[in-house]
Formats: C-alpha cells, structure tokens, sequence
C-alpha cells in the first residue's frame, strides 16, 4: 500500500537532513505506529505520505514514495485527497466549516462527488464514528474527543486506502483517548483501512499496533519491526513494558492483558516486599479553598470546592474534559474571580494582589506555555524576567541552565522543542520561589525523555518544599510524581486521599503497572524493581 | 407540492431569502427621513425576529445591532447639538456655555441647543439605525456564515476567505485575553503600549501557525482539485464579473441617490446584473465542485423575499408620487403618514407567518436501546 524508497528530505536552509535513506513498506491494512522523541522527524515522515512534504512544505524530497501505485512527485495532496487522509495535530485548527455535518461533507464538495452519494457518505460516517447526535452542532461546541472523532470522519468520507494521523490521542483524557483509539482499530479491523499514527504517548497505543516505525533522529537510521522487537531495546518504553523488563518475560508484553497472563509468579515474589517508602508528611499549609463557587455566565464551573494544599507536596488533580481542572488552577492564581467561598495562599487573596506581587506567591505555567514568552531569544526573556521579579541579573538564565542544559542563549523560544519551552516557562515562574506551583496539563506534545526530566524536577520541586498541584490527564505521571490525588467531576472534588488509594480503585485513572499487579499496590516500574532488589538482597 | 413548498413544514429558511426580505426594508428606509415610515420598518424587523429566529449563537446578534442603533442615535444628536453650527432653529430648549472656536471651522462648542437641531439629528439618527437593524435582522435570521455557502463557484475562493476571516476575528480576541491573562502570571499589568506589542507577538505568531496548519487541511482534502482553467478563461472571467458588480454598484447608487441623472439607475443597474451573471455562470462552469444538502429555494422564500420586495416598491413609488410625505418640510410638524409606504412596509411584517417554523430537535424515541445496536445495522 505504502512504499518509501531511500527516502531523504531536507528543508531549505538547513544544514543538516530531516530524515534520510528511509526504506519502508507497509502492507494494506496495518496499523503503524510512529515512534520517536520531539523533532526527530515523526511529522514530516507522515507528510511525505500525502505529499505535503514537499510540496507544500517547501524542501527537497530524495527518493520515492508511492502511495496506492500514485507517486507524490507527479500527485499534489489535493490529487492525493481520495487515496490518504491526513489529520494534523490539532483537529479544530484544520476545520474549514464549522457545523459538523458540513465539515464531513467538505472533502467530497472537493472532489465533486454527486449529491446523492455525499449524503449517504455522510451518515454512514456519522454512524461509523458515532457521531450522529452531533450530526447538527457547530465543532466548537463539542468535547476534545468527539472533535477528533469529526476530524477522522471527514478524511473518510472521501473513502481512502490510507489514514495519517499526527498524535491523535495527545490532548484527550485518557477516556476519549481509548474511544479514538477503538474508532480507529474498527476502522483498520472492519473497512481494512491502513493506519499510519504517530504518538507519543507509547502506553496508549501500541497494543493496537501491528507494526512499529521507530524515528530516531540525527543521523540514525529509521528502523521498523513488531512492537516487541523495536521495543525490546529501545531507551524508551510504556510501563507495561518496563515491567516486562524487569521481570524478565518473554515474549514482552504490549498490552496489560497480555501482562497479566504473565504475572501471577512476580505477584508471589513481591508478596510480604517492601513497598515504596512513604513520602515525607506535607509541612505547613500553602493554599486553601473554602466552599470555593466559580461560573462562567449561568455555566457553574465549580461548585463548592474545598481543599487544601500544603509544602512538599506534590498534588495531581485529575478529571474528564471539562471538569473544572483549569478553572480551579484559575481561581487559585486569581485569573477568575470566585463567586462565593474563599481562596487563599499565603494568606492573602491572590486575586486582590498587584501581579508583581502575586509572582512571590504562586506560580502557574499556562497550558500552552508559549503564552508566557515574547521576547525574541532566550537570553532575553530570563532577563526580563529578572527585571520583572526584581531579581539579580542572571538567576532565571542560571535556573533554566540547571532545567534544561544546553541550550543556547541565542535560541528563539519557538525554536525550542515542546520539553525546553515548557521549562523556559518553568524556569521564569519559579525564578522567585513561589511555595505554590500550578501546572495545567505540562506532559501535553512531551516525549519520554522529556517527561523524565519533568519528573526529576517535580520531585526536587516538592523536596525543597514548593507545593505543586498538577492538572493532568497522564496517569503514569501520576503515578512517579504525585503524593495526594484530587479527582474532580462535574466541578466538585470525588476523590481526595492518597496516589494509590485513589488510582488504584479507578479503572480509568490506574497506571499501567497498578492494573497489572492489582489487587497489590505497585504503581511504577521503579518501585517494583526497587522491591524485587531488596527483596532478594535480604533473602538471597 | 413538494413539501418544502408547504408553509408549515418546519425548516429553515434559506439565508438568502432573508437577506433579500432585508436588504429590501433597508433600500425603503434609505429613501426617507420621516420617523413613521423608519419606527414602522423597525418594529416589522423586530417582530420578525422574535418570531422566528433560532437558538444559535448568531441568532442573538439583533439585540447587539440594536444597541448599536441606540448608541447611534444618541452620538448623532449630541454631535449636532454640541458641535454643529448649520441647521439650528429658532425654539431655544436651553443654552450651554460655549467655547469660542476659529470662524469658519463650522463647528461650535456648547451654546444654545435648539428643538429643531435635536429633531433633526434624531431623524438622521433614526433612519441610520433602521438601516443597521435591517442589516442586525438578516444575520439573525440567516447567519452571514450560512450565506457564504450559497456563493457562485466563481466567486468560491472569496467566499471561503470570508469565511475563514469571520473564524479567525473571534479566534484573536479569545487568543488575546488568554496571553494576558498569562502575562499576569509574569507580573505584568498588561496595560499600555509596550504590552501591546507583547500580546501582539504571541497572538499573531499562533494566528499565523493556525493557519498554516489550515491551508495543509485543506490542501489534503482536495481543496482546488477539479478547478481546470486557463489563464484566459480565468481572465474573461474576472472582468466580467467585476465589470458587472460595477455597474451593479453605479447602478444602486443612481437608484437610492433620485438625484443622479435617471440612466445612472435602473438601466445600468440590470445591464451590470447581466453582465456579473453571464460571469459567475462562464467561472462557475470551470469549477467542479457540488454542494451537500443545499436549502432549496421554494414557495416560502418566494413569498418572503416577495414581501421585502413589496415594502420597497411601496416605498419607491410613494416617495415619486407624493414626495411632502418623506422629505419633511418642518421638522418640528407633526409628520405625515403616508399611506401607500405603510400598507407596504406592513406586508413586509408577514414573513412571521409565512416562512416556515424551525425545527425543533427530537427527543430521542427509545431512551432504552443501547445507541450502539441500531448504529451497527447501518454501518454494515
């Protein structure tokens, strides 16, 4: 279906080749993941596939690829339109029309296909993606997942061989994330689709996968293979297969099911182990919500939201889309006003202080922290963040060097990868030592690598007795980084107590590792192996 | 009869019978400054809408132009009272104190404020507004967006430009007050100029990555695949198109002015309509594009944009026949009420009962069937 023949592309003006040599074949009706760290090049291999790459991305394109017997030499993407459907990293900002109906309908007005056959396209595509209450409702009214879901439907009304689809998963909650991913197995199992996905987010996906393409960057070679012989050996790995690892299984396992076959031994050598040492008590109290109610015109956000937040811990608030994660993280920096109860931090209100005063207090990295950056190198925008904290001259630059090693000072925050921008961000809020650090959805577009450093910092965060509340969709980062976990629905708290207490129970919000070792009490690949050493040091 | 022909059969009205019915009242209430004929327009529109709009968001944009209307009005009348020197009469309502200003500028500050002058500045006022609510009640009724849809194939790249343009302005403002906001969080006020260029930068640096990141959608969904043309055909295209809309142009101007020379108007307006048609019909050719589920164009949006079309006749012709009715000798008189104008205008009301009701959604029939079973058998 799809052939890639010594493959090379390199962009004007860079020095070096995006890929190169890339010899790929993918057989009709395979589901292929794309695996690889942030600007490796996973983007532009899926834009060579419907020929965005080069044509319309500029750049010079070395070899062949030819999709369905069509060369993208001699095929534009708009030729290339009933053959591969592409859907980019963020589905609202590629929709032309806003009803959803429409927006399905769009690709075959393109195409020029008869009335009649665009009607039935359209509600056999509503049916196959279950989109059919919608069918009348603007896109921008609906949720992250049925968004993404619209987004697939009107790549397929145009009926094509080949599906790509940029990260398709990366800002859903974990449960519209598995509703996309069965969508798209149906799609590959039912209609024999070929699906071509690039992901970060490893744990939620390659189960699915029938083959993984593994991008490394630089100048290795690309290579592909079944998920267990790429993973095998690969730096970077979901849980489940760490665990595999470490428990020395073989075949590895890919999902938790095929895990869980495997683990009734290693639950009786963890039996009577050690778990995890318990988490230094929490100091003083940083943050407090009292009855907190916040709206937005008659839409209650949240309703009576009481809690509190204390130093050296590090606190996970979870929750569908929706939820009121953000609105709360609002409140409590004073970004929205609170209608009835009580925010305090420090003390004081943090939406009746002066921002420069609010700095000292608590911290927040937005969720898309380029918002917190306009200066045009990276040099400039720690100084000005001195200037603004009044700090002396270099200590954020110095704090983001300890973040984030090199990087140079001359480097546009756009050219930064999603991990260095984000600590940029983080490294600018923290300059003052705020005790209270918000982060709205910080793994959001980062790679493992990333993510691990993130956890390294978190966790020195909460030692030096910063208290961070995290809102997030990722349950493995839960699971390494928090101590207490909130989970919100529908504006109010549902669950308050302890990571383990809480994840473990839920179906949806538990680590790989938890479901794997249910009913005992493992989150993370780390613990178990730290147990298992110390198990056997003491009973050799 | 189709049931689309029937007037009871709920749907919506195609967008651009509502914006004929509109445009019409806003053409009669261009011709006249007499405050009968301009509240009667404006209270048919209202009625109208109330009567039949939907819930969506654009549906609320009535109450937004009427505002506008008021605050209109009011800066008018404050214009001329305050500042201007012309038109005052002799009833004196109450004298400012007034600043001396240069001779010869026309303007004046403060001094008396005379019965006449306000009169006069709130029928100028008023007629400004009915035309703005007129425009207010089309985008209510048929949503600008929706009416894009209906463009001429030769005219399909504007149209899906104007289109990306009305998502993209509330896009910006929602883009702006999220980086201010963040700027807080930096310890920034976010007020004054260098703060502007701030939130300029991030702002247009994500407007401009949206929509690039729009052009490769569309590029990927086939936009501008079956457009085959050549350079000359496209060229004929263009000039006839524009020539036309030109003429069009020239050609209402002659008809609302009455005062340009009487083959500025009606001749040139028809023989621009020809030939911007004969245009759109040779561009439309060319592209190959089809349209999904088209509103069709049946008896009520005749009957619709027939009752706007009659209000404006009425109007036309009773401002030749009798024009003392609407160019008012005293403003301080009582104003005339003329009769042909108003039985017009009021038939231009009937579109609340004759365009047909919308329709409401469904309740879903069997709350109890699990959705997934009834979607399979279609799906198969």
């Amino acid at each position: 279906m799809i052939e890639l023949r010594d493959v090379g592309v390199t962009f004007a003006d860079a020095q070096a080749p995006v890929l190169s040599g890339v010899d790929l074949t993918i057989p009709e009706g395979e589901l292929v993941l794309v695996v690889g760290r942030t600007g490796s090049g996973k983007t532009t291999l899926l834009r060579t596939l419907n020929g965005l790459v080069p044509h319309f991305s500029g750049g010079t394109l070395h070899g062949r690829v030819v999709v369905d017997g069509r060369d993208t030499r001699d095929h534009r993407p708009r030729d290339l339109a009933d053959v591969v459907g592409y859907v980019g990293q963020d589905p609202l900002a590629g929709f032309v029309t806003d009803m959803v109906e429409d927006e399905l309908a769009y690709g075959m007005e393109s195409l020029g296909l008869a009335p009649a056959v665009m009607r039935k396209r359209v509600e056999e595509t509503l049916d196959l993606l279950g989109l059919a209450e919608v069918r009348s409702r603007p896109v921008a009214d609906l949720s992250a997942g049925q968004q993404q879901r619209v987004a697939i439907g009107s790549v397929l009304t145009t009926h094509p061989r080949v599906l790509v689809l940029d990260e398709p998963t990366s800002a859903l909650d974990p449960l519209a994330a598995e509703e996309v991913l069965a969508t798209l197995q149906r799609l590959v199992h039912d209609l024999g689709l070929t699906v071509v996905l690039a992901e970060h987010r490893l744990e939620r996906v390659v189960q699915y996968a029938d083959r993984v393409v593994l991008v490394p960057g630089g100048s290795a070679p690309v290579t592909s293979g079944t998920p267990e012989q790429v993973l095998r050996d690969a730096p970077v790995a979901p849980p489940v297969v760490e665990l595999g690892r470490i428990a020395g299984w073989d075949p590895l396992p890919m999902s938790v099911r095929d895990a869980r076959r495997h683990a009734a031994p290693l639950r009786g050598r963890l039996e009577g182990a050690e778990g995890p040492e318990p988490r230094p008590a929490p100091g003083e109290t940083v943050a407090v919500a009292e009855h907190v109610v916040v709206s937005y015109g008659r839409v209650p956000a949240l309703r009576g939201v009481s809690t509190t937040l204390s130093r050296g811990e590090t606190v996970a608030l979870m929750g569908r889309n929706g939820a009121g994660k953000s609105t709360l993280l609002k409140a409590l920096v004073g970004m929205k006003k609170v209608s009835s109860g009580r925010v305090t931090v420090d003390g004081l209100d943090p939406a009746g202080l002066r921002p420069a005063a609010l700095l000292r207090h608590v911290g927040m990295v937005p969720q898309v922290p380029g918002d917190l950056l306009y200066a045009s190198s990276v040099g400039r925008e720690c100084e000005q963040a001195d200037q603004d904290s009044r700090l002396p001259s270099g200590s954020t630059l110095a704090l983001f060097g300890r973040l984030s090693p090199g990087v140079g000072v001359e480097m546009h925050p756009r050219d930064l990868s999603e991990g260095q921008r984000l600590t940029l961000a983080l490294a600018i809020v923290l300059a003052v030592r705020p005790p209270l650090l918000l982060l709205d959805e910080p793994t959001r577009g980062l790679d493992y690598t990333a993510k691990h450093r993130l956890v390294e910092i978190l966790r020195d965060l909460a030692d030096e007795g910063h208290s961070v509340l995290l809102a997030t969709h990722d349950v493995e980062l839960v699971a390494e980084v928090a101590s207490r976990v909130l989970v919100m629905a529908d504006g109010e708290i549902v669950a308050d107590g302890p990571t383990a207490e809480v994840v473990i129970s839920s179906p949806a919000f538990a680590p790989q590792v938890a479901k794997v070792l249910a009913p005992q009490r493992w989150l993370t690949p780390t613990e178990v192996a730290v147990a298992l050493a110390s198990a056997e040091a003491v009973s050799p | 009869m189709r049931a689309v022909d029937r007037l009871t059969f709920p749907r919506s009205l195609h967008p651009g019978a509502w914006w004929v019915w509109a445009v019409a009242l806003a053409a009669a209430a261009s011709r006249t400054q007499n405050p009968v004929p301009l509240a009667l327009i404006l209270a048919v529109t209202g009625f109208v809408v109330a009567a039949r709009k939907s819930n969506a968001p654009w549906a609320r944009s009535y109450v937004a132009f009427l505002k506008l209307s008021l605050v209109v009005i009011v800066v008018r009348i404050l214009f001329q009272a305050l500042l201007s020197t012309g038109a005052q009469g002799p009833t004196v309502l109450v004298t400012l104190p007034s600043l001396p200003m240069p001779s010869g500028s026309g303007l004046k500050l403060g001094g008396q404020v005379t019965l006449e002058a306000v009169l006069r500045a709130f029928y100028e006022g008023l007629q400004l507004a009915t035309i703005l609510c007129c425009v207010g009640a089309a985008n209510a009724l048929g949503s600008a967006r929706r009416l894009l849809r209906y463009v001429p194939g030769a005219l399909y790249e504007i149209g899906v430009a104007c289109v990306i343009a009305l998502t993209f302005a509330p896009q910006l403002v929602t883009d702006a007050a999220r980086v201010r906001a963040a700027h807080r969080l930096r310890g920034r006020n976010g007020t004054g100029l260098r703060s502007l260029g701030r939130l300029a930068m991030p702002v247009l640096e994500g407007a401009l990555e949206r929509s690039v990141d729009l052009a490769a959608a569309m590029d990927s969904r086939g936009y501008g695949r079956t457009t085959d043309e050549t350079a000359s055909s496209r060229r004929t295209t263009t000039v006839l198109v524009f020539g036309g809309l030109l003429g069009v142009c020239v050609g209402i101007y002659g008809l609302l002015d009455g005062t340009a020379s009487t083959w500025l108007g009606l001749p040139m307006l028809l023989v621009g309509m020809v030939v911007a048609a004969a245009g759109l019909h040779l561009g439309g050719r060319r592209s190959g594009r089809t349209r999904y589920r088209p509103d069709p164009w049946a008896l009520p949006e005749w009957l619709v944009s027939g009752c706007g079309a009659v209000a404006a006749v009425a109007v036309f012709v009773d401002v030749h026949v009798a024009p003392e009715a609407f160019f008012l000798a005293s403003v301080t008189a009582v104003p005339p009420v003329p009769l042909l104008a108003v039985v017009g205008i009021l038939v231009a009301a009937l579109p609340a009962f004759l365009a047909p009701p919308l329709p409401v959604a469904a309740a879903p029939t069997t709350p109890t069937a699990h959705p997934l079973d009834d979607r399979s058998e279609v799906a198969v």
